[in-house]
């Protein structure tokens, strides 16, 4: 007999294919664990932290986690969702996150996740640091205020574009993204509207100038639906996951 | 300016073509472009982007990564005071005012000449003579107010560092108690002539075989150390003989060796003395590893702090090519082929830890990697690799020598052999000893000379603070695991200046990767802080414990989960000296409305009456 492997996720029965991780095989099952650096398109770093989960009472990082056989997973439960908040306040505070005025609110992944995981407050005290806005570009806006460093568009430049646009520098607390220029700015770098690079931003970062709030507010992608449920509408789409890259972090 | 250019860029072709123009090899091509140019500017970012086809940005965020890479010019004279709490015990903060005093400068800014900046950076690995500093990355120990007086004037009239007394960059080996490891009497070659003697699990002698081919002479090299029952001495203690074996089974095209000499635990100096004194040991011990794995290359990871030790080490490689020690067909066995170099970090203690060591290695930013895969089986280049501490090379080497049998006699049944203890802080003798394991802290303690010892810091900020109640506990993997340091604090010592102190050094060398220990250890800094100020309340010691459950639960590595350790341990033995400092108060806003006017007064030069609020007001 040849059964489909499969593994319990808080009690499910969840099969997997071989190569799939933990959160590819929840995802493509139906089931949501939060998550904000993973991207069902680009290969896994597990740098957010947020999809979290136990196996066999261990923590460990679902996008990284390959699937095993009769593996027990505990991910919805208070303990890991208390966490997960935290892990969300920590980003809103790290950056300068101010939703009733960002173009990406409503389509923005982190104050949908926050709202999935019923964030109140921020908790801890905001680090407000300075991040100046790069405008040079003629059609696309940078606002470094609202990073979260999750190198989806250093991952997307890099793999699909071909062209190297963004990386990270600094570490610790000062980690930073940066853009591929001698001057700093976006307009020297051969960033272009069409890249791939501007559609993966999770928050509101990446901007196309000129076409502000042309959906109201109340009628965006999380406005609809909560992330819970965009994220596996979106899960299907893994045919080129597993790619590697070069670019980011923690990737080799 | 042009010609000024012109040369730097005929210096960085010959720094690319030394490293013959390899991307993997963008660290060491970084650190040598600062060392010959000052810093690295713009216009080298593009000559080296162009040179070894990787994006600048990705150079930048190279560069951004290590402390001791600059962007921007950063003086002529880069002064950087070791910020250990045993730096700071004998005076370096009072010393580093001096001299900021004296060359009218602000910690971290360059003086508006150019000429130098003034800074703190982490433990140098100096705590045995200290207060110690960096002068552009050169070593300087025992700094005295004396001292400091004359490295004023030597910068302030631009005398070369090398025309310095050398007794400033003079450092001492302080070997206070000796064992079989420091005792040995082992010369060059002698440890592999015996692995090739050595009989073979059967008990017979068998032909030497390429050990690229694996079989053979390896199995018995790898059967000793197993039987020995070494452990790394890193501090996690993962059986040698174990990783040793599972690299060689493990496919791959090529097999590394790596020796972890990237000591960057605050109060760990053990490795700059085997290095110093026991050079050929280590490098005997990464050939015995390479003629057991079937490794043709390996590297040493050098922290920058020790770059003083660079050209000495290079002598002794040369020395032991030269004796046909390494090189082709070492000590004239066919095949067995192996050589090393030497890799030196920029200021970041992350490397230690062994898959950000590899991505150092390899040239990037030093994020430690996703595990599994491990090293053993993806480590260098994704090849398999061994990678041990610099004792560990050593202890193994010695194994071989003395025999398993005899050295599993040392030390406990679970910790055998012995081990290199770096004893700094309060206490009259400070330096290294060698201990069998299982030795306790009160001995070490009664070694050393200490009296009225309160606590000790076991293995370092991430280790263990051992207090007066504990002190019979014994140094050892089934009680207390350590990497070697061994920090004093007698009873005048506020155990609370301690961890902040740690505390500080997490925030600072954490790698920024994961969500929970960037912006965690930013977090616990500012709760510390305010503690320190006299702010905090009980609600701030019980965010520790919520902070301390995140970064454990969630961290992608130890760094992450063992942050806030120096807190709840010296919370748990000396929770009075947190209580002293706080406001009775259950909660107090972070935000202190006469702190922030701080920048404004300092703008304006006053610090009167008139320039802070009344207390009411505030």
């Amino acid at each position: 007999m040849n059964e489909t492997p499969a593994f319990q996720l808080d009690g499910a029965t969840i099969p997997f294919e071989k190569g799939q991780t933990v959160m590819q095989a929840a995802l493509a099952a139906g089931r949501y664990i939060p998550h904000l650096c993973y991207h069902p398109e680009f290969k896994p770093h597990g740098s957010c932290k947020l999809c979290t989960v136990k196996v066999g009472g261990r923590t460990m990082a679902a996008c990284t986690m390959p699937a095993e056989t009769g593996m027990q997973v505990e991910s919805n439960i208070e303990e890991l969702n208390g966490l997960r908040r935290t892990l969300v306040q920590m980003l809103f505070v790290e950056g300068n996150h101010f939703c009733p005025s960002c173009e990406a609110s409503g389509n923005c992944q982190l104050q949908a996740t926050a709202y999935e995981l019923q964030m109140m407050t921020p908790r801890f005290n905001e680090f407000y640091p300075d991040r100046p806005l790069d405008g040079s570009h003629p059609d696309i806006l940078l606002d470094f205020n609202r990073c979260i460093l999750c190198e989806l568009c250093v991952r997307a430049s890099s793999e699909v574009d071909g062209k190297n646009v963004f990386a990270l520098s600094g570490r610790g607390i000062t980690k930073h993204l940066i853009v591929n220029a001698e001057s700093g700015l976006l307009k020297d770098t051969g960033m272009a509207l069409t890249d791939k690079a501007m559609q993966v931003c999770p928050v509101g970062v990446i901007l196309k100038k000129g076409r502000g709030f042309s959906v109201p507010i109340g009628k965006r992608r999380y406005d609809q639906r909560p992330v819970s449920a965009q994220a596996l509408d979106d899960a299907p789409r893994q045919a080129d996951a597993g790619g590697s890259c070069a670019a980011c972090e923690g990737s080799s | 300016m042009a010609a000024d250019s012109d040369r730097h860029f005929a210096d960085l072709d010959s720094i690319l073509d030394r490293h013959a123009r390899d991307p993997n090899a963008l660290l060491q091509i970084l650190r040598e472009t600062q060392e010959c140019c000052g810093y690295i500017s713009a216009a080298a970012i593009g000559r080296l982007s162009a040179a070894l086809d990787i994006p600048r940005a990705r150079i930048e965020g190279v560069a951004g990564f290590y402390s001791f890479l600059h962007l921007q010019p950063h003086g002529e004279y880069r002064v950087l005071f070791s910020d250990n709490i045993t730096d700071r015990m004998l005076g370096s903060q009072a010393l580093m005012e001096q001299m900021c005093r004296q060359l009218w400068l602000q910690p971290g800014k360059v003086s508006e000449d150019g000429l130098v900046s003034i800074n703190t950076t982490s433990c140098t690995g100096m705590c045995d003579q200290g207060p110690a500093m960096l002068v552009n990355g050169r070593a300087i120990t025992r700094v005295t107010q004396q001292r400091v007086q004359e490295i004023g004037s030597l910068i302030r009239n631009r005398t070369p560092l090398a025309d310095w007394p050398a007794d400033f960059f003079r450092v001492e080996d302080n070997i206070r108690r000796r064992g079989p490891l420091l005792d040995n009497r082992i010369a060059p070659g002698d440890v592999l002539r015996a692995a090739l003697l050595l009989p073979t699990v059967r008990g017979e002698l068998v032909e030497p075989r390429s050990p690229s081919t694996g079989s053979g002479r390896t199995e018995n090299i790898i059967e000793a150390i197993k039987q020995s029952g070494l452990r790394g001495r890193g501090g996690a203690g993962f059986p040698t003989g174990l990783k040793w074996e599972a690299c060689r089974n493990a496919p791959g095209e090529a097999r590394h060796v790596v020796c972890n000499a990237d000591e960057g635990e605050p109060g760990t100096f053990k490795d700059r003395v085997l290095l110093t004194r026991q050079a050929d040991l280590v490098f005997e011990g990464m050939t015995l590893c390479a003629l057991a794995i079937g490794a043709q290359h390996g590297y040493l990871y050098l922290r920058g702090e020790y770059r003083y030790l660079l050209e000495p080490l290079q002598a002794v490689l040369q020395r032991r090519r030269d004796n046909n020690l390494l090189g082709s067909n070492i000590l004239g066995q066919n095949g067995f082929d192996f050589d090393i170099a030497i890799h030196l970090g920029a200021g970041a203690y992350i490397c230690g830890e062994e898959s950000a060591l590899i991505e150092s290695l390899e040239g990037k930013r030093g994020i430690p990697r996703n595990r599994p895969p491990f090293p053993v089986t993806h480590g260098y280049q994704q090849q398999p690799t061994a990678l041990d501490n610099v004792e560990t090379f050593c202890s193994a080497a010695l194994v071989v020598q003395m025999g398993a049998e005899n050295y599993r006699a040392i030390g406990t049944p679970k910790s055998t052999g012995s081990k290199l203890i770096s004893v700094s802080g309060d206490c009259p003798r400070p330096g290294i000893y060698e201990y069998p394991f299982g030795v306790s802290v009160r001995d070490v303690l009664q070694d050393c000379g200490a009296v009225d010892a309160r606590a000790v810091q076991v293995s370092g900020p991430s280790g263990v603070c051992v207090a007066e109640s504990e002190f019979d506990r014994k140094l050892g993997f089934e009680d207390l695991p350590t990497a070697g340091a061994f920090m004093v604090f007698d009873d005048s010592r506020d155990l609370f200046e301690v961890a902040h102190n740690f505390v500080h050094f997490f925030a600072h060398e954490s790698c920024g990767f994961c969500t929970p220990c960037r912006v965690g250890t930013a977090l616990l800094k500012q709760i510390m802080d305010k503690i320190a100020a006299g702010r905090g309340t009980r609600y701030d010691l019980a965010e520790i414990e919520h902070l301390n459950l995140v970064l454990q639960t969630s961290s992608h590595c130890g760094l992450g989960r063992t942050a806030c350790n120096p807190v709840l341990h010296t919370l748990r033995h000396f929770r009075p000296a947190y209580e002293n400092r706080l406001k009775s108060l259950d909660f107090e806003p972070a935000f202190d409305l006469d702190g922030a006017l701080a920048r404004a007064r300092q703008m304006t030069g006053r610090d009167d009456a008139g320039a802070h609020l009344k207390p009411e007001e505030a």
